[in-house]
């Protein structure tokens, strides 16, 4: 045996090699074995799940599209300025006949034009209807062009056509995130969008909003549910806690189905109302199709995932804290006020991220109830996804979605404190 | 039972019978009087309703039938809150999400007591368990020792003249809780307050007791100073219960001054003290202490009936010598002997003959 304070060395492990080393080499097949068994989860992830939603967030900047069709006329753009008014020179022209007709002979120009509608509608039409006229054009030939494309389509001598190009030549683009947040690229920096146009932020602002009460009412209709189960005999808790679960094994469209049912104006909810006397037959209640109906049918959908944490962690507290703080003199309110529920709010807290961020990204329910008032932004998402094919734009909505969520994270675990949060 | 007046009761428990679900009764006709300033505790297995009858007088559970009365009122239908007892909980029930200061300081808060006067008083408490340093500190962050001290200054800061304990030791290791039972002790003592104290372990009651009360099967079997019930037992649950005892059984042949022939079921003829006996031919259990059994035949008084044994075990402990016996067909009969130097090591296989004084030999109900 080798004292560190003898010999004034490292200490050496029986065999003389140092024992930090022999440690690490203790260890490391520990470890290694250790990896092998989370090997298959870690590239199923990495495959199905961070692989994604790396390319699909690189999607919201990544621009490569016209520099990559048009690269001599990005070149020749350069030069021109945009803010003085005046049409580029024939070069620009010239190299755009070039790189069109490479792109024509390939079919990329009408990716272009759709890319470009986007920023400018018209110019998915313009590309299309002038790639037919370019495509008979020599470059070598038939110059000059500037006057032949501005006869093919008047556009081309438009100012703002090619104002659009050069600003979205650039192959690093905050274009879809300026249009996330109702704003636009121009040659003259982010300007807003025009009024008829700007919906996202609203839409934004309501995901939060609707996210928030759909929170608050799943804690205020989850906290006697989870404080009744924590507080009954475990036979009984057990019973009841399967009508909790029940709805989890019910499929989601079915539950969002029935609410149709129960909320629609000839539905359940308003025929007894109704047949009472309550309502009059021509001045039926609009439940449905609007943000009453997805908080509703959310709020029913979520409330699972709020009453779960909560009654783990209230299964935690032992009656006699209640006991003693009532043995102290507390009244029944006192002793739940002061006791009872901050040792609760750990389960409120674990209940309340995860609906609300559940309830932020939530798409199938408002696309069902929600209408056109009571959609979420997910559901824009959605549209850019498979109906405009603005992939930029949807991958710069969900960028920022995840951004929120991670921000309203942070700041929870900065109030609150994310040990704080049991799940059970 | 201890003779206490009516008068100066300040804890009565009349008749109170209590059961849960309607079917088998976990308290059977409770009396009980305590005068102000007693410290009971109540003894007993678990399942014998010693902490039901704690929690029907703190008011978490309402007795079926019978009267609680605290100082000549009934308190039957007061809620706990407006009780004013004070009481500490088996695993201290601290409440962790405060610091110990306002642990101490949420009875007084309650009260609506002033912020300076509250102070002086959570500072007053702790000092009188010597934890004035840990005010600032977190339940979590206290060994079970300080956490027990701080649960009894916050049963004690809103000064309550009753205090109760629920096994308040009972998670503590041995030493640190020999330490505190003589603390709980002298601090009732010197503040004068009544506690009732529920414990399973009989050595607590005995050192920590003006008298105890041992509950079995939902009733009081005996309630007496501990010296009484140890030397005393009224029946041999009581005997068994508390301390090691020898047990043997035979029939009573007769009784004569106040000294019962009783005949073992071996034949041999012991004299007794009759307890729960009355009359020639009824069955007994005979309880004797191991260490008032002798066996140095010059102290043994003479006249006396003895028995014939033989020794199994000799277990040296230190400051006593355990030995153990086949006595009367009894493999388990023990006798304690002090650890002095002119004492006698008996040896295994060694064969003795054994006797006592009659009144240290009770034949208590079979």
């Amino acid at each position: 045996m080798t004292d560190t304070a003898a010999t004034g060395g490292p200490v050496l492990a029986a065999d003389g090699t140092p024992l930090k080393k022999s440690l690490a080499r203790a260890l490391r097949i520990q470890k290694l074995r250790a990896l092998a068994l989370i090997a298959p989860l870690l590239i199923f992830v990495l495959v199905s799940f961070i692989i994604p939603i790396g390319t699909m967030l690189s999607r919201s900047v990544a621009n490569d599209l016209v520099a990559d069709t048009l690269p001599l006329t990005v070149v020749a753009l350069e030069s021109w300025d945009a803010e003085s008014g005046e049409l580029p020179d024939e070069p620009v022209y010239a190299a755009f006949v070039t790189d069109m007709v490479a792109a024509i002979a390939v079919k990329r120009h009408t990716r272009l034009g759709t890319r470009l509608n986007y920023e400018q509608t018209g110019m998915s039409s313009l590309f299309r209807k002038s790639g037919r006229k370019i495509k008979k054009l020599d470059p070598a030939a038939d110059a000059p062009f500037k006057d032949t494309l501005i006869g093919i389509n008047k556009d081309w001598g438009d100012v703002e056509t090619w104002k659009v190009l050069k600003t979205h030549s650039v192959r690093i683009t905050n274009g879809y995130f300026l249009n996330a947040i109702d704003m636009r690229r121009t040659p003259e920096g982010a300007q807003a969008q025009p009024e008829d146009k700007q919906i996202l932020v609203t839409l934004f602002q309501r995901t939060l909003i609707m996210s928030l009460v759909i929170t608050a009412s799943c804690i205020v209709l989850g906290y006697p549910v989870a404080w009744i189960l924590a507080n009954l005999p475990a036979r009984t808790a057990n019973v009841l806690m399967i009508l909790v679960l029940l709805p989890f094994w019910t499929s989601l469209l079915v539950r969002t189905s029935a609410w149709k049912v129960m909320l629609q104006q000839q539905g359940v909810i308003n025929e007894v109302l109704v047949w009472v006397g309550l309502v009059a037959d021509d001045a039926r209640l609009v439940m449905i199709n609007n943000q009453f109906g997805t908080i509703v049918a959310m709020t029913h959908i979520l409330l699972p995932f709020m009453i779960l944490p909560m009654y783990s962690v209230m299964q935690t507290i032992k009656p006699t804290y209640v006991r003693a703080a009532k043995s102290m003199g507390a009244t029944d309110w006192t002793a739940f006020w002061r006791i009872y529920f901050p040792l609760s709010v750990p389960g409120i807290g674990a209940g309340s991220i995860l609906v609300f961020i559940l309830a932020i990204g939530y798409y199938i329910t408002p696309e069902i109830v929600g209408g056109t008032k009571g959609v979420f932004i997910s559901n824009r998402i959605a549209y850019h996804i498979s109906s405009s094919l603005n992939w930029g734009l949807a991958a710069a909505l969900g960028a920022i979605l995840l951004a929120v969520v991670l921000i309203l994270y942070w700041a929870y675990d900065k109030i609150v404190g994310i040990d704080n949060v049991k799940l059970g | 039972m201890a003779d206490v007046s009516n008068v100066d009761a300040f804890v009565e428990f009349e008749r109170v019978q209590k059961s849960y679900d309607g079917e088998n009764l976990v308290v059977k006709d409770l009396n009980l009087t305590m005068p102000k300033g007693e410290f009971l505790t109540m003894l007993g297995p678990s399942g014998s309703g010693k902490t039901t009858c704690l929690m029907m007088l703190a008011g978490f559970e309402t007795a079926t039938h019978g009267d609680i009365r605290l100082d000549g009122t009934s308190i039957n239908n007061i809620p706990p809150h407006k009780r004013g007892i004070g009481m500490v909980f088996q695993n201290y029930a601290l409440f962790p999400h405060m610091t110990i200061a306002e642990n101490l300081s949420f009875p007084l808060e309650v009260r609506k007591m002033g912020k300076s006067q509250r102070e002086e008083k959570v500072k007053r408490a702790l000092d009188m368990v010597e934890m004035g340093a840990f005010g600032g500190r977190r339940p979590a962050q206290l060994s079970g020792g300080q956490q027990q001290r701080i649960a009894l200054a916050r049963a004690l800061v809103f000064e309550p003249e009753l205090v109760l304990m629920d096994e308040p030791l009972g998670a503590l290791d041995k030493q640190l809780r020999e330490k505190m039972q003589f603390e709980i002790t002298h601090l009732a003592h010197r503040l004068g307050i009544t506690v009732v104290y529920v414990t399973h372990d009989q050595t607590e009651a005995l050192t920590m007791s003006d008298r105890v009360a041992v509950f079995d099967d939902g009733r009081i079997q005996q309630i007496a100073p501990p010296d009484q019930l140890y030397e005393s037992p009224e029946n041999s649950f009581v005997a068994q219960f508390i301390g090691e005892n020898n047990t043997l059984e035979g029939t009573v042949k007769e009784i004569n001054n106040g000294i019962a022939l009783v005949q073992l079921d071996g034949g041999e003829l012991i004299d007794c003290k009759p307890v729960n006996v009355s009359k020639p031919g009824e069955r007994t259990r005979v309880s004797i202490r191991p260490e008032r059994v002798e066996y140095n035949k010059e102290r043994l008084q003479e006249g006396v009936h003895t028995l014939k044994a033989e020794v199994l075990e000799f277990i040296y402990m230190g400051d006593i010598f355990r030995t153990r016996l086949r006595v009367a067909g009894n493999d388990e009969f023990v006798i304690k002997t002090r650890n002095a130097p002119d004492q006698i090591r008996l040896q295994p296989g060694q064969q003795i003959e054994i006797g006592w004084l009659p009144e240290d030999c009770r034949a208590l109900d079979a």
